[in-house]
């Protein structure tokens, strides 16, 4: 950022708001809270919160666990389903998945924490040092992933514990995936993503290669040759553009690299983010890059969101942190122009209705001021290896097999799943066993 | 507004709920404090002979039983009787007994069995003007080592012996403290009662241990690595207590006779059922010890408001109104059926019911795709095992079904008669019904 452009700036707070500001959203559960929290669970019959779980983690086990006084062991039934475990503990929206059925949400509206209680065995068995898997025998096989996000990862692992030899490729220069580049600070401190996969890497057996693209570096038909097995996670590297008129101002840069730059920065201090922000969109992404922008400072923060409230994928729950933070919602309204001309640019925006699911504009429209304009209206493939497509994502079925014999695809870049982390774990997890088995000859 | 005056054995307080002869009661400040938060009466904590005081430990006294949220269910102690002079005790007790003379005060002893110990002590007593005495025939740790407290309470014949002496020397009522460290409660009580005793009072605590330290293998609460049996008393010992209670009410030999109820008493309710099973009064430890005093406040207006609402006027009005409703398993009407029934606007589908039930019971409630439970009647036992794991209260109800219809479980017609197992037809001693 060479030049500097009126009313971005950095260091709109001290460094001490800042630090607070990007703390930990939720703080891990004191020691008496742990007790409390977990004895509010009823231990369900077949629990309807196992059953919303992704990964199928047994909740009123580990829970139990807990109130026993062995979170280790709760945290052994949490990684034995899903290894990233403390990452989605963490960026779960728990309250669209098991906290939104547990009886106790339906009946009171106060679920049993789970979050927060699957993060207190998490952390404690990771604050250990304790990896508590051991790989079985060598089976001699190799596989390659591509991707170090939450599919890939979870895929290595699983892989690697059933005595598989695993090469992760990455095309970025850490591995992680979202989980580093692209989740809201505040939900991921004190660098939570890298320590974990130092966690998650230390059951051996994994070789990471950093700096390797596939389609620059990487060559699939390579890989098939080079390894008995390929499973790609790559995710979806391309930003969707938005044809408005003005948004080429540089005022106008998409809110994916705004939180890649904000999660990199040793200095937040340094970040610069204007005084009136609009963030384009109505997803995760949008919320964290709108919140974000309130922490750093900027005075007004809007959320233009083109259909309505219910319409939106972000959470009831992430809609109600932005507005607590004081982000404004709006809803039904898209962007017509952005007019940089004048003293103060202007963003024009438009109401629109839903018509048998399109959008339409109803002709009215009103004018806000932006000096900073995020776009936040989704990502897309952008290496498709040359492999069958469905909806613009890799076709597979339901354990990760693409229509390329030796080659399974899991996490964002594949068919089916919600773009959650936790449906990427569950993914990498069904098509490492899936890999594992026909590789040892079986189904 | 009910009138909670209580009348016990002839000594007067101004409501049922005496605190019991334990730490509370040991010293002018707490009692004083005690009767000033509104409790009605206090059992002074134990006094030993004259001469060298008892000497406590100097660790830990206490172990607990935790519930959620650290809740305290089950206390447990290993303290002794009064540790203090007993002259300085008997000069406290005059004066606070002087200072507040619509209280009850009652005065624990416990000396050795030895008449002229008695004597010697019962003349002391009297002159406090305390109410009353209890005999502390209960402690079941320390002190029964040296032959006292648990240990003769745990002999009818000395008992007896030891009350006799007591009515012998001394003018006022003598309650007599049973142990529950023995396998029938009617035999103390009735050998109490041969001795001349006015009442008894129970439970004491009850032998226990509560923790064994996992990582130094030494039971808790523990003394430089060793511990050893404690009393138990608290929320978790109520059951047992009033079980006993109902046994003296009932049993011939001691029917009719006063008693004073100890264990557990947490609340008024508490309070109220220990006395619906033939309690004048009850004594308080854990709960003070738990919360302070000023508990007692919610017992007085709780027992206050349930009897207003009962219609009840005085205490006596509903002392002992759950002994006829006391009975002997054999005398249970096995002509009555009921089922579970699942209320389901109030069902949170949990499935707690259907694990109990599947699990461990008679595979009695069905499960359906959609979490909808319902209770299977030709398997239902109503063994309420379902209602008691639900975790909404009143959701699962016990519902009696009407004579004349079919049992779906027996495939029999109900019977509105009674009928009990001493006439079943199953029961080889049976007698014919008449």
């Amino acid at each position: 950022m060479g030049h500097k452009i009126s009313g971005i700036t950095a260091e709109r707070l001290s460094s001490d708001e800042l630090a607070q500001n990007f703390s930990d959203l939720h703080t891990p559960l004191q020691p008496h809270e742990v007790r409390v929290a977990a004895d509010r669970c009823y231990f369900c019959h077949d629990a309807p919160c196992v059953a919303a779980c992704p990964t199928d983690i047994d909740i009123p086990l580990f829970i139990r666990q807990i109130s026993t006084g062995t979170p280790e062991a709760a945290a052994k039934t949490i990684f034995d389903m899903n290894i990233l475990g403390g990452m989605c503990a963490r960026v779960c929206p728990t309250e669209e998945l098991c906290e939104q059925v547990c009886v106790r949400e339906v009946s009171e509206g106060k679920p049993v924490e789970i979050g927060r209680l699957q993060r207190h065995a998490t952390d404690t068995l990771m604050a250990k040092g304790i990896h508590p898997f051991s790989r079985a025998a060598q089976t001699g096989k190799t596989v390659a992933v591509v991707g170090a996000g939450p599919a890939g990862l979870s895929c290595a692992h699983r892989l690697a514990l059933l005595g598989n030899d695993v090469t992760i490729y990455d095309a970025r220069p850490k591995a992680g995936g979202l989980n580093e580049y692209g989740i809201a600070a505040y939900k991921t401190t004190n660098d939570f993503a890298a320590r974990e996969i130092e966690w998650l890497l230390s059951i051996g057996g994994i070789t990471l290669e950093n700096g390797k693209a596939l389609g620059n570096d990487l060559a699939l038909e390579d890989l098939i040759g080079k390894f008995d097995a390929v499973f790609l996670a790559v995710g979806l590297g391309g930003v969707n553009a938005l044809e408005v008129a003005g948004f080429g101002s540089e005022r106008v840069s998409n809110a994916v690299d705004f939180i890649e730059t904000l999660r990199q920065t040793p200095d937040l201090g340094t970040l610069e983010v204007g005084r009136h922000v609009v963030v384009i969109g109505g997803g995760m992404t949008a919320v964290d890059t709108a919140v974000q922008s309130k922490l750093l400072g900027a005075e007004q923060v809007t959320i233009a969101y083109r259909r309505d409230r219910n319409a939106m994928s972000a959470s009831r729950y992430e809609q109600d942190l932005a507005a607590q933070q004081g982000v404004k919602l709006l809803f039904n309204m898209q962007p017509i122009e952005f007019d940089t001309t004048g003293d103060t640019p202007m963003l024009e925006l438009g109401y629109s209705t839903v018509n048998n699911g399109k959008v339409e504009a109803t002709g009215e429209t009103i004018r806000i001021m932006a000096d900073q304009i995020f776009c936040a209206i989704g990502q897309r493939l952008t290496t498709d290896a040359g492999l069958a497509l469905e909806g613009q994502k890799i076709r597979v079925n339901e354990v990760g097999r693409t229509g390329l014999t030796g080659v399974w695809a899991g996490g964002d870049c594949a068919l089916g799943g919600n773009d959650l982390t936790v449906t990427a774990v569950a993914e990498g997890r069904d098509a490492a066993i899936d890999i594992h088995n026909t590789l040892m000859g079986g189904a | 507004m009910a009138d909670l005056t209580t009348d016990f054995l002839g000594i007067k307080s101004p409501n049922p709920f005496w605190l019991a002869s334990a730490p509370p009661t040991d010293k002018e400040y707490n009692v004083r404090r005690a009767f000033d938060a509104g409790w009605g009466g206090v059992v002074w904590k134990t006094l030993g002979s004259e001469g060298p005081p008892v000497v406590n430990v100097n660790g830990p006294r206490y172990g607990v039983i935790r519930g959620a949220d650290r809740r305290v269910l089950g206390l447990n102690n290993i303290e002794l009787i009064t540790d203090r002079p007993l002259e300085v005790n008997l000069e406290e007790i005059t004066r606070v007994k002087k200072d507040y003379p619509n209280h009850a005060m009652i005065v624990s002893i416990m000396v050795p069995c030895e008449e002229q110990a008695w004597k010697d002590i019962l003349e002391k007593v009297e002159a406090t003007g305390a109410d009353g005495i209890e005999l502390n025939f209960g402690c079941p740790h320390g002190m029964s080592e040296r032959g006292m407290g648990a240990a003769v309470g745990q002999v009818p014949e000395y008992i007896e012996m030891v009350t006799r002496w007591c009515k012998q020397y001394y003018s006022k009522p003598v309650i007599v403290k049973l142990t529950p460290n023995i396998t029938d409660i009617r035999l103390p009580a009735a050998a109490a009662r041969r001795g001349g005793a006015d009442a008894v009072s129970l439970i004491n605590t009850i032998n226990s241990i509560v923790s064994v330290n996992l990582d130094t293998m030494s039971p808790e609460p523990s003394i430089d690595g060793k511990g050893t049996h404690g009393g138990y008393c608290g929320p978790a010992v109520k059951p047992i207590a009033m079980s006993m209670v109902s046994e003296i009410a009932r049993a011939p030999e001691t029917a009719g006779m006063p008693i004073s109820g100890i264990g557990g008493v947490t609340t008024w309710r508490d309070a109220a059922e220990y006395m619906t099973l033939g309690c004048g009064n009850v004594q308080v430890c854990t709960a003070a010890m738990t919360y302070g005093f000023k508990i007692v406040q919610e017992m007085i207006s709780g027992l206050s408001q349930w009897m207003d609402e009962k219609g009840h006027t005085s205490i006596q009005d509903f002392v002992g109104a759950a002994i006829p409703n006391t009975t002997d398993w054999k005398y249970l009407n096995l002509n009555y059926v009921a089922k579970a029934e699942i209320n389901q606007a109030d069902c949170i589908s949990c499935g707690r019911c259907y694990a109990a039930c599947e699990d461990t019971s008679h595979q009695a409630i069905a499960m359906s795709e959609d979490r909808t439970f319902s209770v299977i009647d030709a398997e239902c036992v109503a063994c309420n095992l379902c209602v008691e794991v639900c975790p909404v209260e009143n959701c699962i109800t016990m519902v009696p079904q009407e004579a004349g219809t079919v049992d779906q479980r027996t495939g029999k017609t109900i019977s509105e008669e009674y009928g009990n197992w001493t006439t079943h037809p199953n029961n080889p001693g049976a007698v014919a019904a008449e």
